[in-house]
């Protein structure tokens, strides 16, 4: 466990954890960073003002990396633009591509995905794209430039856990980059769940924004996914792959 | 008095779009019939997890009220989810009160005597620049409806300036032809919200006795109008208490739903005006629509629509404001002023549309949501 690092774009991380910033109070970001153990948070570039009354930027801790996304943006172009000026205002050179339609369920549009983290790598960011889990859009993602690859579990917001759990398993099958599940984890234990799958790294935003207790939710998070990512790096035994079973009931006559 | 026109014919220079929209929600609302729904409908409506529309009827139904509390509960529920503890913040900024709309309710309408006034771009400028000191990010901007006097140059131009300023711009003005949102969603502005009063167009005729305003079909095309000119987001409301509040609720809600279902990438936003006492009219009661009524409809239009944004307006009391957005409400406005003229140092020029609750200054509405454990929010959108 000591030397298993989370590497994207070449940066390593300790932490597989990734903090949502979005939707809670901001005095709090400080006390749920530490609980959380995070080394990656997320910002959202539309609600980081500047100047004025609160300055998300300076409520996040100095060494945690930033993960501006670009939600708002409706088209690649736009995606494009907001990382750029992610960039300008000092967020470094890691981006989330949020790129979004459908003001009801919040889906990503793959497409206009792609076409951006194309754009984007190319001019040197760390390019994280939040995604339908398709894996024809992964391998595209990938030939694109993806540092890692952000399918979703569930609409945003829902808290209903991995409900596109065979899906994210193909991508963790396919593709050689690091799988993040990315929305719709409302509790520890689908946290846990992800990382046992094999996820490299999970994302959770409004399940600890609407916690009772902000700060200890965080904290029950990053226990989850330890203990996730300690039972995938044990190997889960077949009993919990395949149910159980006497060792071999058709074969066994052989032996006899 | 003049004869009053055909409120069902479009002026010459109004544009007509082709589109179901309006029939529909005119023919949903004529079919529903609030008594008709029982306890059971709307404890089927609360098991739901995605409520359709029946189940929006039955939430909206008098025998809903009983319930109000789990339905309340059900409410701030979808709206942590969605919206998490955040509370957007704005302010509107009133720029010319006059008006050549004859609506009987309203403390603008033509015909009231009262101080009109409209401010130059001097003084906008000035007036958003005491708001920009607040900390406010987001400002609305609005205008009585009179495309004479505050002609569309004019609200560009104001849009203009705004975004100096302001990091979102939102209009409250008189509806516009497609071309003309166009142009001043270039200048700045890109939500526009628009209040069809009532969706009772028989009651809306005998309201909205003459202007532009009196075209009931035009004005409720206004939404889709403001999208196909590439606006972002488009509001809705009906003026509670103007006509039977729950079927007006009802046509709300069908209208943004047809909306959205139409233009999936559009921000919908609902606002929950209720009547107010105006500027030398004392027949109107406010309380028609009791608080109970209007806490029923805007939990109603959460859990039909949960990613709606619902504006609260300073219509209401601070009691009413500080609760409902720790339960649906998604945006609050502060440190208002209806009059014109009212937020710089200069004094105001002309009077005000109603008379507002809630008069507490920006920063008080921003600490009363962080006792609340509340987020407040100055702006969730980024120009690119």
């Amino acid at each position: 466990m000591e030397n298993d690092k989370l590497i994207i774009g070449g940066h390593e991380f300790s932490s597989r954890f990734i903090l949502g910033s979005g939707k809670y109070s901001l005095d709090l970001i400080k006390a749920a960073v530490e609980n959380a153990g995070a080394e990656i948070i997320t910002l959202a570039l539309r609600r980081a003002a500047t100047g004025n009354v609160a300055n998300i930027l300076d409520y996040i801790p100095e060494n945690v990396t930033l993960l501006p996304n670009t939600s708002g943006a409706r088209n690649a172009d736009e995606a494009v633009r907001i990382a750029r000026l992610a960039r300008e205002v000092g967020c470094g050179d890691f981006i989330k591509i949020e790129v979004i339609k459908d003001s009801k369920y919040l889906l990503p549009d793959n497409y206009e995905t792609i076409k951006a983290t194309e754009i984007l790598a190319k001019e040197g960011f760390v390019v994280m794209p939040y995604m339908y889990p398709d894996l024809n859009v992964a391998r595209s993602l990938r030939d694109a430039g993806a540092a890692s690859i952000m399918p979703l579990g569930a609409p945003i917001g829902s808290n209903k856990g991995i409900c596109t759990k065979e899906f994210i398993k193909i991508l963790i099958d396919e593709i050689d980059l690091p799988i993040i599940v990315d929305a719709g984890i409302g509790r520890p234990s689908q946290a846990c769940e992800a990382m046992e799958m094999g996820a490299a790294a999970v994302m959770a935003n409004t399940a600890i924004a609407t916690a009772g207790d902000i700060p200890q939710m965080a904290e029950a998070f990053k226990k989850a996914i330890e203990a996730g990512r300690q039972a995938y790096l044990s190997g889960l035994g077949r009993v919990i792959e395949k149910g159980a079973s006497a060792s071999s009931p058709l074969t066994g006559f052989l032996e006899n | 008095m003049e004869k009053r026109t055909n409120h069902m014919e479009y002026m010459p220079d109004m544009e007509q779009i082709d589109s179901d929209i309006k029939d529909r929600v005119i023919e949903a609302m004529n079919a529903y019939e609030p008594d008709k729904y029982t306890e059971n409908d709307v404890l089927q409506a609360l098991e739901h997890d995605t409520k359709t529309i029946e189940d929006f009827k039955a939430l909206l139904s008098p025998a809903a009220l009983p319930f109000l509390e789990e339905i309340a509960q059900q409410a701030k529920a979808e709206t942590r989810k969605h919206f998490g503890n955040s509370i957007n913040m704005f302010t509107p900024l009133y720029i010319s009160n006059y008006c050549e709309n004859y609506c009987i309710y309203c403390g603008f309408n033509c015909h009231n005597k009262i101080h009109r006034a409209k401010l130059n771009y001097e003084e906008i400028e000035k007036e958003m620049q005491a708001i920009a000191k607040t900390g406010l990010q987001e400002v609305l901007l609005l205008t009585g409806e009179s495309k004479k006097m505050s002609d569309v140059e004019y609200i560009g131009e104001a849009c203009k300036i705004a975004r100096k300023y302001f990091k979102v711009v939102g209009l409250e003005v008189y509806p516009m032809n497609s071309d003309e949102y166009s142009y001043i969603q270039k200048c700045g502005a890109d939500y526009v919200t628009v209040f069809q009063e009532t969706y009772n167009s028989d009651k809306y005729e005998t309201l909205h006795l003459a202007g532009h305003k009196r075209v009931f079909p035009y004005r409720l095309e206004t939404q889709e109008r403001a999208l196909m000119g590439g606006m972002r987001g488009v509001g809705f409301a009906a003026l509670l208490g103007l006509s039977d509040f729950r079927k007006d609720a009802f046509a709300t809600g069908i209208h943004a739903y047809l909306i959205q279902r139409k233009y999936p990438h559009a921000e919908i936003a609902f606002s929950c005006p209720r009547l107010r006492p105006i500027i030398n009219n004392d027949k109107i009661n406010p309380k028609d629509v009791h608080e109970p009524q209007l806490l029923q409809v805007i939990c109603a239009y959460r859990l039909f629509m949960p990613f709606a944004s619902i504006t609260i307006s300073t219509r209401e009391c601070q009691r009413f404001r500080d609760n409902i957005v720790q339960i649906a409400a998604t945006k609050i406005s502060a440190g208002v002023d209806v009059g014109i003229g009212g937020h710089s140092d200069g004094e105001k020029k002309g009077d005000e549309q109603f008379e507002i609750s809630d008069g507490r200054n920006v920063k008080e509405v921003y600490d009363a949501l962080c006792k609340n454990g509340m987020q407040p929010v100055m702006s969730d959108y980024i120009y690119v």
